[in-house]
């Protein structure tokens, strides 16, 4: 099936505030966002039927619940803001879904459940809850279900608090799925799912003097297959892969990641390009891809000296780095990701531009999320970005780029060409049609 | 834009190669307005970056992973500067011009002290030893004359830069005027500094260290009592300022919480005046020439920030 056409487009226009996350989970039937606001949103696949042949699989909003609150810090005077850093799900062990969602300083592990059928015809009591009269009883029924509307209800189970001191920016669930890690800008913690009391430090790159604090922890991720190993990436541009059997506190790196700087591209914003906003392994666990300011890299886990890939996602920023660092765009974190068979990676860009990159003919494209510009079952057109000083037709220019419409999170299904752009505070679903 | 390559040191504009005697005059002049050009380019990053560093705390903790590039970036302009001569040159010219300044040009800025971040006992601090830092980087004979033009420059600049100085900066001149508006603004800054989450007036050790190795005498309250009543009742409201504010909810910022010292973040605007009279409660006496010296390493903090 053919990549890089996309075909039908959902937009979902969720309400003022920005999406701050996007994830499937691991069958694809659900998506996940979460916003500023600190709400979450769940979208639902419809199964395709044969009623309704244009509708396949369309999402539709599934549950919708208030996962964090504003909070006030009052020995330090600081609001703790509700906004979701990230949301990860479980995987599904019963009828029920589970996922984890984070802002800054706490993780709650919630549980999605539906109802879509209640009992009736108890022997105890009537229909309205009240008790029956037990002389009255003269037979014994059994209970029979029947549909009723579908109701979805989401619970929080746990709450993992009081764990960071700085702010989160990462947590992963471990493929033993009982334990999962949370990493802040100076440390990892390891968790046990059922208990909520107690993690491990397993990560501390707090330096003694905070004076000689040069780096921080900017992304972490478990391993998809060993438990044993994951990865954390930092503002410097390495990548610093850990086993935890090696010892309780992973400070010495198994394998350490960094590609040799460029001498003749050096500027006072090279740190600052550099400084990795994601990292995602491939599903395979072989790879495993980190997105900078202008890049996209996948790295071959053997081999630490330099990346096998490098993508670039919009290199013609490079000449703009001064003004995108006096307006902080420099700043943003582009979130990347892989297909379900890890032959196609995709990021964000400015001007509600994302990029989808396939790794074996090496060809990209650039799309454009907007209302504007793209109509339900309309297929997609290329974007481009013109360089020089010739503008083609249907090209934009650089300085026209809008930075303040930023895609900083897309999704891939994990098994079809669905995918999951969030542009500001619209969430749009593209699905690759096959006819 | 910063161009890219080799960073250009001062001594290779002297070492291009020459033609002829008219040549050398035009190829020299090129290469120092080539440099002077790097040299501004780089001083407006540097100046950036402060401000970046400075206006990073609101109602939020600050982003640490942004703090942390900033003052990288920082500390390499501060290397390369030093590198360059260029700092020695500023240092130079800056003491010359405040011979009661007590400056150490040789120590380049700690991160901790550019962007600290808010741990229990830490504040936002503002970029406080840079000791130089004044003029554009250019060499020392015109930063003694551009000093008079920057000086133009710098009042307007300070109000669109410092949402703690409504009132303009006063150029050229250290006299006690100048000093007591200046006053208004720099007192702030290290008002803020010194405020921790520990009682009032006691400061945290360290802070009062770097404090101690720039300026021999902290100031007396009376003064800054003083200073703020006759001078300052109120700050008057800065339409910038009110509207960065917009959003603020203003019941966190009530007296209870700042004289209890639980402040750990400087705020800005209104409520400094507030801090400031909170946090400095029994503060030794002492002359009025250390209140001088004092409010001429706040002029380095403001030419700093506006690059004189």
């Amino acid at each position: 099936c053919c990549l890089l056409h996309t075909h039908d487009l959902v937009v979902v226009p969720l309400s003022a505030d920005i999406i701050s996350t996007v994830e499937f989970n691991y069958s694809g039937e659900l998506l996940a966002t979460g916003d500023k606001g600190g709400r979450v949103v769940i979208f639902q696949r419809e199964q395709e039927s044969k009623n309704r042949p244009h509708s396949r699989g369309e999402y539709n909003v599934y549950s919708t619940f208030q996962s964090h609150e504003p909070e006030f810090d009052y020995l330090k005077s600081l609001e703790i803001e509700e906004k979701i850093n990230k949301i990860r799900w479980l995987p599904q062990q019963n009828a029920a879904h589970s996922l984890l969602s984070t802002n800054d300083k706490t993780i709650k592990l919630w549980k999605i459940s539906q109802r879509d059928k209640r009992a009736e015809g108890y022997n105890l009591k009537d229909e309205d809850g009240r008790l029956r009269d037990p002389f009255r009883i003269t037979s014994l029924r059994v209970p029979v279900l029947l549909p009723m509307d579908r109701m979805v209800e989401a619970s929080p189970r746990r709450i993992f608090a009081n764990a960071h001191t700085y702010h989160i920016n990462s947590i992963s669930v471990n493929s033993d799925h009982e334990t999962y890690l949370s990493a802040d800008d100076l440390r990892v913690n390891l968790w046990h799912l059922e208990i909520t009391d107690r993690s491990f430090n397993i990560v501390d790159i707090k330096p003694a003097n905070m004076e000689e604090l040069t780096e921080v922890i900017t992304a972490a991720e478990c391993h998809p297959h060993q438990c044993n190993v994951f990865v954390y990436s930092s503002s410097k541009g390495t990548i610093r892969l850990c086993d935890m059997r090696a010892a309780a506190l992973c400070d010495r790196q198994s394998k350490f990641f960094e590609e040799p700087e460029d001498p003749s591209s050096r500027s006072f914003f090279s740190e600052i390009i550099s400084s990795i906003s994601d990292v995602k392994f491939s599903h395979s666990g072989r790879y495993m891809m980190t997105r900078d300011y202008l890049s996209v890299k996948v790295w071959d886990l053997n081999m630490e000296n330099r990346p096998v890939e490098t993508y670039q996602v919009h290199e013609y920023l490079r000449s703009k780095l001064c003004s995108l660092y006096e307006n902080d765009c420099i700043f943003d974190k582009f979130e990347c990701c892989w297909n379900g068979a890890d032959s196609a990676i995709m990021t964000g860009s400015y001007n509600n531009f994302f990029r989808m990159f396939d790794r074996n003919t090496r060809r990209d494209i650039t799309l454009e999320a907007s209302r504007e510009n793209s109509k339900p079952r309309a297929i997609l057109k290329a974007r481009k970005v013109s360089t020089g000083g010739k503008r083609k037709k249907d090209e934009i220019s650089v300085d026209s780029l809008d930075f303040n419409k930023k895609i900083l999170h897309t999704a891939w299904h994990p098994k079809e060409n669905v995918i999951a752009v969030a542009a500001t505070n619209n969430l749009y679903i593209f699905q690759d049609k096959i006819n | 834009m910063f161009p890219k390559g080799t960073k250009r040191k001062f001594s290779d504009s002297r070492e291009e190669p020459v033609a002829g005697g008219e040549d050398v005059n035009q190829s020299s002049l090129a290469a120092v307005r080539m440099l002077s050009s790097y040299s501004l380019q780089r001083q407006s990053l540097l100046d950036m970056s402060l401000i970046k560093l400075q206006l990073c705390h609101m109602l939020v903790e600050p982003n640490l992973c942004r703090s942390v590039l900033i003052a990288n970036t920082v500390r390499q302009i501060q290397e390369e500067m030093t590198q360059d001569g260029t700092w020695q040159i500023m240092t130079q010219a800056l003491s010359a011009a405040n011979a009661a300044a007590q400056c150490s040009a040789d120590r380049l800025v700690a991160t901790e002290v550019l962007c600290r971040q808010t741990e229990a006992a830490q504040g936002e601090q503002v970029p406080k030893p840079f000791p130089v830092v004044g003029s554009e980087g250019c060499p020392a004979e015109e930063v003694l004359e551009e000093e008079e033009a920057a000086a133009a420059e710098v009042g307007m600049t300070m109000s669109t830069v410092s949402p703690q100085a409504p009132t303009s900066y006063l150029p050229g001149t250290f006299g006690m005027d100048p000093c007591w508006e200046e006053e208004e603004t720099g007192e702030d800054d290290d008002d803020d500094e010194e405020e921790d989450s520990e009682e009032c007036g006691s400061g945290s050790e360290g802070e009062e260290r770097e404090r101690d190795s720039l300026v021999e005498d902290t100031r007396t309250a009376e003064q800054v009592f003083g200073t703020f009543e006759i001078k300052n009742p109120a700050p008057s409201p800065d339409p910038a300022l009110e509207e960065l504010f917009s959003d603020v909810d203003a019941s966190y910022y009530d007296l209870d919480t700042v004289l209890t010292g639980m402040q750990s973040v400087p705020k800005m605007g209104p409520y400094d005046l507030l801090e400031s009279l909170s946090s400095h409660g029994p503060s030794p006496l002492s002359s009025s020439t250390s209140c001088r010296s004092d409010l001429n390493e706040l002029d380095h903090i403001m030419e700093i920030i506006v690059g004189s």
